[in-house]
């Protein structure tokens, strides 16, 4: 899920501020009330913003329409809260090879206009989202399909209907995490209805998940919409309430001062200018986990003194001098973190005690003879940097994180600011950049692999360091051919023990999602993708 | 008269097209792509982004742009938002909220700071006016998101005298405590404007005979006095319903109010040219058909400004 622009200033350049949370570790995300009574006819309201573009799921590529996509479509899989995926519409999805897919699909499941789901509803919306001429915005979440193209229409020859409830699905490569995918909005189906005026359809979608829009007007525009529950969901989904208002806010502050009035029962992210005080706002009822999101910095494969024996030793010596507890305590408030690995806590299939993960633990010693036994192979000289881009709020960790260098190796360190996100990223793109530099990964889908193949992986599209490790490759390779997702992810593990030999890049901390609710309000969890699982919210 | 108004009402065409055309360039000349901000952080496939550039017109030129977005209008098409929405839908939905947030404003701010500032005109120097000063000087010199989140906090959290922020279909009631927000700032410039006028007229002669003549003194204050200080507050009321259309960004924001401030606000951070340019717009004639009724009014308390046929 792609975050919305303004959230890309916030989030997607790593700013201190709110998006969700998943799991439940931290104080009170699940308050069991037990002398509060659950009314299943209540309404839940919840913050949300006027979604950008028309509610087509293979066009919904931000927060503010996919929080609404995702509650009135059900896919062929649904995200826990712990990550972990698991059957909505399909029966079963099975493979022998990693490569060819066969799904089969509940019987007599229907849209909410009496239409039934079939496997034609999927195949059909997929070949439009994917098709060029019809200019979705998720279209590249089906690049992977046999047949798809970016650079003219092409149908997914990949995807064969059986018959009404099996169709089978043949991918370009062999793809292990295909099936975790396919919880995202991109992957709905459609009735065949909406084909005729997508148009139409866009402005007052019709759905078989969880939740319904009763007609157009109930989407008031730039105000809010009111989803009922669907009569006809019967799934693993099914609402606890009786329905579900997403109030659109133009400022967090402003939802924030909703939430405290009592008429807002849920809110996904607290203003930067209340993070101070919403722990005392909400004693009971706030939220503080980590995120899908990974931040890091990274120092390029060729970086002098970066290289070889010598760079291993330099940059194990650099993550070591890292104090990420002080950084994360003091420059965000605790509302980071620190990274244990090379993924997010809320990935089904992370591990915290990875081997090799202890370099990421702030230890001055042992950074100190590190960096002393690099200088015998070459003497340091020169400065370590890390860039930035200014207009992203960066500059407070930055200056944390080399300071913390600074004293602990006694080497000059410090940040090297770009003034605007976009010169930046042409550095770094052109390759120009000499020095370390700030990176983020927020994930696409709830897999281990989308925080490891697109960035560490030879000549992969967001590898900006030039990572690369022939051994890392063929462990990522064998994991994508497993048939089993827990195998997989020992594959993927044991590509991250290399990365933390490596290190490509030095993990810092995954950003976290705050959120408070209201008391009366029981049952409430944070998706992997930091929104609210609104179904399993109950009202006194 | 009416030669007048026909001439006036003439001006606003030179001045629709002149702002269209600069509003529309300002918007072609924003930095950044709004196409290329679509795609979120990963970014869109080159076809794809030439295919949405084309369905927006915006792989013309910009005069070319301008002037399809110009033959829309003619046939009553002001295009559409990124979410599909007809600009026309999204016009009628948020001016009437702003219209009423505004208007209530209006009322607040003339009334309260025309009394007010009448009576510490009349009385000049005693603790009353003093008062009235002070106060009316924190409001000009309190940034307004300050007023605002405060009386949010007091009257919406702390006393729940009134929701925190507006809700379902904005109604009166709920616009009341933005209005006096939207409003302090201009209330204390009227009571200060009135205030000052008063003393001025206080001292003409007319007022003197008029006092010689033994009329009342209510009478006095009402038809010599107060009228006749009302021109330069009456130019600053109309001036200030424009300004307070446009600029109710701030307070529209810290209200959640769905209107006209706020949807402008986030068609220029989308890049949506024609949202921005049609809302820029009817801004515009707003504001130069209340000039045009302020100056008429000027003739109704001041029979001495006549205007020329």
């Amino acid at each position: 899920m792609k975050l919305n622009r303004i959230g890309v200033a916030f989030a997607g350049l790593g700013i201190a501020t709110a998006l969700v949370l998943t799991g439940c570790s931290t104080s009170g995300s699940t308050t069991p009330s037990a002398t509060a009574s659950a009314n299943a006819t209540a309404i839940i309201t919840a913050n949300g913003s006027e979604p950008a573009n028309p509610l087509i799921p293979t066009n919904t590529n931000e927060t503010g329409g996919g929080k609404i996509t995702d509650n009135i479509f059900a896919g062929l899989v649904y995200y826990k809260a712990d990550g972990s995926s698991a059957n909505d519409v399909a029966d079963s999805i099975t493979t022998t090879d990693a490569q060819n897919y066969t799904i089969k699909i509940k019987s007599g499941l229907k849209f909410t206009n009496d239409e039934p789901v079939t496997s034609s509803s999927f195949v059909d919306a997929w070949q439009y989202g994917a098709l060029l001429s019809n200019k979705q915005l998720n279209s590249y979440f089906f690049e992977s399909i046999e047949g798809f193209s970016y650079d003219k229409d092409s149908p997914l020859t990949g995807l064969k209907v059986v018959d009404d409830t099996t169709f089978t699905v043949k991918l370009k490569d062999k793809e292990a995490d295909f099936p975790l995918r396919l919880g995202y909005t991109a992957f709905m189906p459609l009735p065949a209805s909406a084909f005729k005026d997508m148009k139409a359809f866009g402005a007052a979608p019709i759905g078989n998940g969880p939740y319904m829009l009763p007609d157009a007007a109930s989407w008031e525009h730039n105000v809010k919409i009111s989803l009922v529950t669907n009569p006809d969901y019967d799934g693993p989904r099914k609402p606890k309430n009786g329905g579900l208002t997403i109030i659109f806010f133009a400022t967090e502050d402003a939802a924030y001062a909703e939430a405290q009035g009592g008429t807002l029962d849920v809110l996904d992210s607290v203003p930067s200018a209340q993070l101070a005080n919403y722990q005392t706002d909400f004693p009971d009822s706030f939220v503080n986990q980590p995120a899908a999101i990974f931040q890091s910095f990274t120092i390029p494969a060729n970086a002098a003194h970066f290289t070889g024996a010598e760079g291993k030793l330099r940059r194990a010596a650099i993550s070591e001098a890292i104090n990420r507890d002080q950084i994360t305590k003091v420059v965000f408030q605790s509302t980071r973190t620190p990274a244990t690995d090379f993924t997010s806590p809320v990935i089904d299939g992370y591990s915290k005690s990875l081997e090799g993960s202890d370099v990421l633990k702030f230890n001055a010693d042992d950074a100190k003879a590190k960096w002393a036994e690099a200088d015998a192979i070459s003497p340091w000289t020169g400065k370590f940097q890390i860039a930035y881009n200014a207009d992203g709020g960066h500059q407070p960790w930055v200056d944390a994180v080399t300071n913390s260098i600074k004293n602990t190796l006694g080497i000059d360190s410090s940040g090297a600011p770009y003034p605007t996100f976009a010169q930046f990223r042409t550095v770094i793109t052109d390759r120009t950049i000499k020095t370390a530099f700030r990176t983020g990964w927020q994930a696409d889908y709830p897999a281990l692999y989308n925080f490891l193949g697109p960035l560490y992986g030879t000549g992969a599209g967001s590898n900006d360091g030039d990572y690369t490790s022939a051994e890392f490759d063929g462990l990522l390779k064998q994991g994508q051919a497993q048939t089993d997702v827990s195998k997989a992810n020992e594959f993927f593990q044991q590509a991250q023990e290399l990365l933390f030999k490596d290190l490509p890049a030095i993990p810092l901390w995954y950003s976290n999602v705050t959120g408070v609710f209201n008391k009366d309000v029981s049952g409430v969890q944070f998706g992997w993708n930091s929104v609210p699982i609104y179904y399993e919210m109950t009202k006194a | 008269m009416v030669w007048y108004i026909l001439r006036r009402l003439l001006q606003l065409i030179p001045v629709f097209f002149g702002a269209t055309l600069l509003i529309y360039f300002m918007v072609f000349a924003l930095p950044g792509d709004p196409i290329a901000a679509l795609g979120g952080d990963r970014g869109l496939s080159p076809a794809l982004a030439d295919q949405l550039r084309a369905q927006y017109h915006l792989d013309q030129p910009f005069i070319v742009q301008y002037f399809i977005y110009l033959g829309g209008i003619f046939t009553g098409n002001l295009g559409t938002s990124f979410s599909g929405q007809p600009v026309s839908q999204i016009l009628a939905a948020t001016f009437p909220v702003t219209l009423r947030l505004t208007i209530l404003a209006v009322i607040i701010e003339s009334i309260a700071g025309i009394l007010i500032g009448l009576v510490s005109g009349l009385r000049k120097g005693k603790l009353f006016d003093a008062s009235a000063l002070v106060v009316s000087l924190l409001l000009i010199s309190i940034p307004i998101f300050v007023i605002g989140f405060v009386s949010q906090f007091i009257f919406g959290i702390q006393l729940k005298w009134v929701n925190p922020t507006v809700g379902d279909g904005a109604p009166w009631k709920d616009l009341i405590l933005p209005a006096f927000v939207l409003a302090s700032i201009s209330f204390a410039y009227i009571v200060r404007l009135t205030r000052s006028s008063v003393i001025e007229n206080l001292n003409e002669d007319y007022v003197r005979t008029a006092t010689a003549k033994g009329l009342g003194r209510r009478r006095v204050i009402r038809v010599h006095i107060l009228r006749n200080s009302m021109i330069p507050v009456v130019t600053y009321i109309g001036t200030d319903f424009g300004t307070l259309i446009v600029g109710a960004t701030v307070t529209e924001g810290i209200f959640n109010v769905p209107g006209v401030g706020r949807t402008l606000y986030q068609a220029i951070i989308r890049g949506e040219g024609p949202t921005v340019v049609s809302f820029v717009t009817v801004m515009v004639i707003i504001y130069v058909v209340f000039n045009l009724l302020i100056d008429l009014l000027y003739g109704l308390l001041d029979p001495r400004i006549r205007y020329a046929k």
